[in-house]
Order: C-alpha cells, then sequence, then structure tokens
C-alpha cells in the first residue's frame, strides 16, 4: 500500500487561522456577552422568585395606640386571634425596643419619647402551602376595640416581581439580539470566506460536487470556529461570573440585588451557549454559503 | 505510427453534444459565437481549431455548463440544456472531465490529491483510488511529484496534473483547451495518445487546440471557428 492510500484525505478548504482569527474574537466576545445576560436573566428569575415567595410567606398587623389603651395588652389580643386563623403558623409581636429599630433609619439613634404613640408590629408567618387571605386576618381582627390595620406585602410583591420580570426580559433580549449578531457576522464572515476561495468552490462544482458538498466543508469550518469561539468566550463568562458571585457575597450586595444566587442550572448556560454558539455558525455559514452558489450559478 | 481513434458514425440520434444554431454573448456585448451548429457523435473523437478569440473557450464553456447560449438550442446527453435543473447539475458534471488552459488546480492540495478530486467528490474511499490515481499520475510522468503542491510544479507539470484529473473518472466526455500548450512534443504525443485510449474506452473527446501538428497528428474531424462561426467542418489534412 502506497504513501498516499495510507495517509489521511487532506481538508478541501486550506486553513484559513489569519483571516479567522477577528472573527473568533468577535464570536467569543459576543458568547461572552450572552452568557452573562442569560446568567444575569437567571439570577433576577432566582432572586424575584426568592423575594416573592419571601414577601408572601409573611404578613404584618400594625395595632394603633389609642389613649386610654395599654398598646401591650392589645397587641397580645391580636396575636391570640391570628395564631387562631388557617393558614397562619406563628405570630409574634414586636416588642418597643423593636419597633424603635425598625424607625431607627428615620428617626436616628436618639430613640422615641416616652409618650410617642408607636404602633405595635405583629409580624405573621403564614402556612406556604395554604397561607391565609389578608381578608380573613382583617376579619379575625374586625369585631377588636382597638385598630389594627393588616398589611399583605402586596404592593411590595407586584414591584418586586414587576421589577425582577423588566431585569429578565431586558436580559432575554440582550440574549436573543447577541445571538442574532452572531449569526449575522458568521453570515458576512462566511460569505467572505466564500469569495476568498471561489477557485475551490468553482473547482468542487466542475468535478461534479453539489452545492451541498461546498456547503457543508464551509458549515463544518464555522460550526468547529464556533464552537471554539463559544467554549473560550463561555469560560471567559463563567469566570466573569463567579468573580461577580464572590464579590457580590462579599460585599454583602451588588448593585441592587443582594447576593446573585444561581443554582446549579446556571452550570448548564455556559456550556449550552458555547454549542449554542456552535451551531448558529454552522447555520448561518451554510445559508450564506447556499445563497451564494444559488446567485453565482444561477 | 499515427495512433487510431475510435470510428464514430458521422452523426447519431444519440449525439453526446448538439449545437443548433446557438450565440452566445457576455453581458450586452456583441456575440461572441454566432449560428453554431454541429454535433459530438457519441465516442467521437474530434479537434476545436481556431485563432486566438475566436471564440473556443465560450463554445467549450457552453458545454460544461459554465455558460448559458442566448440563443439556439445545446444538447447535452440528449438533454436541453436550457431545461436542466440546478439540482440535475451536479451528475451531469460527473459525466464530463475538463482540461482547462488555467489548469485549475487547487495550491492548497498535493498533486495527488487535486487528480483524485473527482474521486473523492463522487464519495470514493481513498483505499479504493489510491493505486489507481498513483499508477495515472506515473503515466503522466508525475509519479515522482504526488506529494508536491502545484505552485512547485512547471507549466507542463501542471498541464500534466490538470489532464490526469480530468482523466481520472473515466468521464463520458472530455473536453480539452489547449491541453498540449506547455509540454514538449514527446509528452505532447504521449498525453495524445492517452485521450486516444480513453476513446477507446467509449469517451467522446474534444479538443480545442492551435497546434496544427497536433490537429494533423491523428485522422480526426476538424472544427474550425473563426470569428465567433464555425466556418466548416473538415477532416484533418
Amino acid at each position: 500500500m502506497s504513501e498516499n492510500t495510507r495517509r489521511g484525505a487532506a481538508p478541501l478548504l486550506p486553513p484559513d487561522a489569519g483571516r479567522d482569527r477577528p472573527l473568533f474574537a468577535v464570536a467569543a466576545i459576543l458568547v461572552f456577552l450572552a452568557c452573562l445576560s442569560a446568567l444575569g436573566a437567571l439570577g433576577a428569575w432566582r432572586a424575584a422568585e426568592g423575594w416573592t415567595d419571601q414577601l408572601s410567606a409573611e404578613m404584618t398587623v400594625q395595632i394603633l395606640p389609642e389613649a386610654g389603651r395599654d398598646a401591650d395588652t392589645d397587641a397580645a389580643d391580636a396575636v391570640a386571634r391570628v395564631q387562631a386563623v388557617p393558614g397562619v403558623i406563628a405570630a409574634r409581636a414586636a416588642s418597643r425596643e423593636e419597633a424603635e429599630a425598625l424607625l431607627q433609619p428615620w428617626i436616628g439613634e436618639a430613640g422615641l419619647p416616652e409618650d410617642f404613640p408607636a404602633p405595635r408590629i405583629i409580624a405573621v408567618r403564614l402556612d406556604p402551602g395554604a397561607p391565609a387571605e389578608v381578608e380573613t386576618v382583617r376579619a379575625a381582627l374586625g369585631d377588636a376595640e382597638y385598630e389594627a390595620l393588616v398589611d399583605g406585602h402586596r404592593m411590595w410583591t407586584d414591584a418586586v416581581e414587576r421589577a425582577a420580570a423588566a431585569v429578565r426580559y431586558f436580559a432575554l433580549t440582550l440574549v436573543v439580539v447577541l445571538t442574532i449578531a452572531a449569526g449575522a457576522v458568521v453570515a458576512f464572515a462566511a460569505r467572505a470566506s466564500l469569495a476568498a476561495r471561489w477557485d475551490v468552490a468553482d473547482a468542487l462544482h466542475l468535478v461534479g460536487a453539489p452545492d451541498q458538498y461546498v456547503a457543508e466543508l464551509f458549515q463544518q469550518r464555522f460550526l468547529s470556529l464556533g464552537l471554539k469561539a463559544g467554549f473560550a468566550g463561555a469560560a471567559c463568562a463563567g469566570l466573569a461570573a463567579l468573580i461577580l458571585a464572590y464579590v457580590g457575597g462579599q460585599a454583602g450586595a451588588l448593585f441592587f440585588l443582594p447576593t446573585l444566587k444561581l443554582g446549579w442550572g446556571a452550570l448548564l448556560i455556559p456550556p449550552a451557549a458555547a454549542l449554542a454558539s456552535g451551531l448558529v455558525a454552522a447555520f448561518a455559514a451554510r445559508r450564506a454559503v447556499f445563497t451564494a452558489l444559488a446567485r453565482r450559478w444561477e | 505510427m499515427e495512433p487510431e481513434i475510435r470510428k464514430a458514425p458521422a452523426t447519431s440520434e444519440d449525439a453526446t453534444v448538439r449545437f443548433d444554431g446557438v450565440g452566445m454573448r457576455y453581458g450586452r456585448g456583441s456575440e461572441v459565437l454566432r449560428d453554431i451548429s454541429f454535433e459530438l457523435p457519441r465516442g467521437s473523437f474530434q479537434f476545436l481549431t481556431g485563432p486566438s478569440g475566436a471564440g473556443k473557450t465560450s463554445l467549450l464553456r457552453l458545454i460544461y455548463l459554465a455558460q448559458r447560449p442566448s440563443r439556439g438550442l445545446v444538447t447535452l446527453f440528449g438533454q436541453d440544456t436550457a431545461t436542466i435543473q440546478r439540482a440535475s447539475l451536479p451528475a451531469i458534471r460527473k459525466r464530463i472531465g475538463v482540461i482547462f488552459q488555467d489548469f485549475r488546480l487547487l495550491d492548497h492540495l498535493s498533486v495527488f490529491e487535486n487528480v483524485a478530486l473527482p474521486l473523492r467528490v463522487a464519495g470514493a474511499s481513498r483505499r479504493s483510488y489510491g493505486e489507481d490515481v498513483a499508477e495515472l499520475l506515473t503515466w503522466v510522468g508525475l509519479g515522482d511529484r504526488m506529494d508536491a503542491h502545484p505552485s512547485t510544479l512547471s507549466g507542463g507539470e501542471q498541464q500534466r496534473a490538470a489532464i490526469a484529473r480530468a482523466v481520472v473518472g473515466k468521464p463520458d466526455l472530455l473536453i480539452a483547451d489547449e491541453p498540449t500548450g506547455n509540454v514538449d512534443p514527446a509528452m505532447a504525443r504521449r498525453l495524445l495518445r492517452l485521450f486516444v485510449e480513453l476513446n477507446k474506452l467509449g469517451t467522446t473527446v474534444l479538443i480545442a487546440s492551435h497546434d496544427f501538428s497536433l490537429v494533423r497528428s491523428l485522422d480526426a474531424p476538424v472544427l474550425e471557428l473563426a470569428e465567433g462561426r464555425l466556418s466548416q467542418t473538415r477532416p484533418a489534412a
């Protein structure tokens, strides 16, 4: 057997490293940004879920002080009434000191005057499986002789959900836009690559290669390039996310999010982004080459 | 001794190539081919001659489907080329071997890879064609240049590699544009013998050349082009 039959067939498209380098960099950067966006969207999603779960699992009852009434006694009565409501796990009245601590950001460290009618706060913990409704708790306190305000945190829950949804959709839109941008860049590069190697396409056509054969050569090249760039960009994004999470954990808060807890699902995002990068690149290259070949030979 | 070509019928119902009143122009320019009518019967061997710029290459381009006629009818393997669907082109091109004046070898592939290209595209395994390609390359005098790249070859060597690529798939139709323009007379005769052998196996051969010594070396019909017109068809002197 001769040397030529033993040796593997040479690639029909010549190595194009010099031309591919800028494309590699652009694709890696796009995947990096898309990855961070996806991680941001996941973080916002999970954070919003955590905050809304926390807010909806609690309720606050305020006992407004009235002249001639003992607020502590009223608070104790309210705790007993609320605890009896189905769907309430526990209710606890905050002491005057705790109420002052809550008001401290507004009144400073000087404390409240003795005769200041500070409302008594009752923290109510609800059964997450079957939480009590605000109306039920309000009804339980309806015939009390003191005035009680029941707050189901609805306003906060809605605000948090709206904010989280905005961040989430913004991040997802960014992922889609970056994916389209990556596809467009690769399609442009594939056309340029084909324009530079018409000699190969012509030679292949003239020996009977169909368009699909030629398109697959470019598709394989760009799949490989997209995967490599994707893994590079995704690895950098993963590293950046780890650093951000670490810095966020150390500082206690990062931007307006306390700590980004992404969960194990986040581990899938970088490899998925790298794979998507390869597939988008391959698809874009294939379409671009098919279109260019059809135009040239029509 | 003059090599003998296969005697094909003067006309045939199933001509490999038939031109009927064909005209061709590039873009909006004037016609480079005018009222061309001829046919290449299956298994025939013919020459196409004419001065430079007469339209030989344009006529060949019509045959290997790189160009469509502006008017008239071109029939290839019994099919009107105007009605051939794009998807059918590869199957037809596989039946045609083309030797270009400018060789069109791929610089990044070795001589062996260039010659094996039609077989590789057809899906044959390297193991199945390796020995045949090597033997053919040896026959055209490139046995020791198989691993060389075209850019390192002389014009004559490139021409021989291009010829080997065109004939390696044993095509039904072989068209050659000045196939011996860059080789010495001895090698030209050797290559001509290769075309004749291929013709004996049933391949229809059309060789465009303005080398009259080559044309006269065979008793084959000659198509003569001048200023875009196929002025006469005559047997070689």
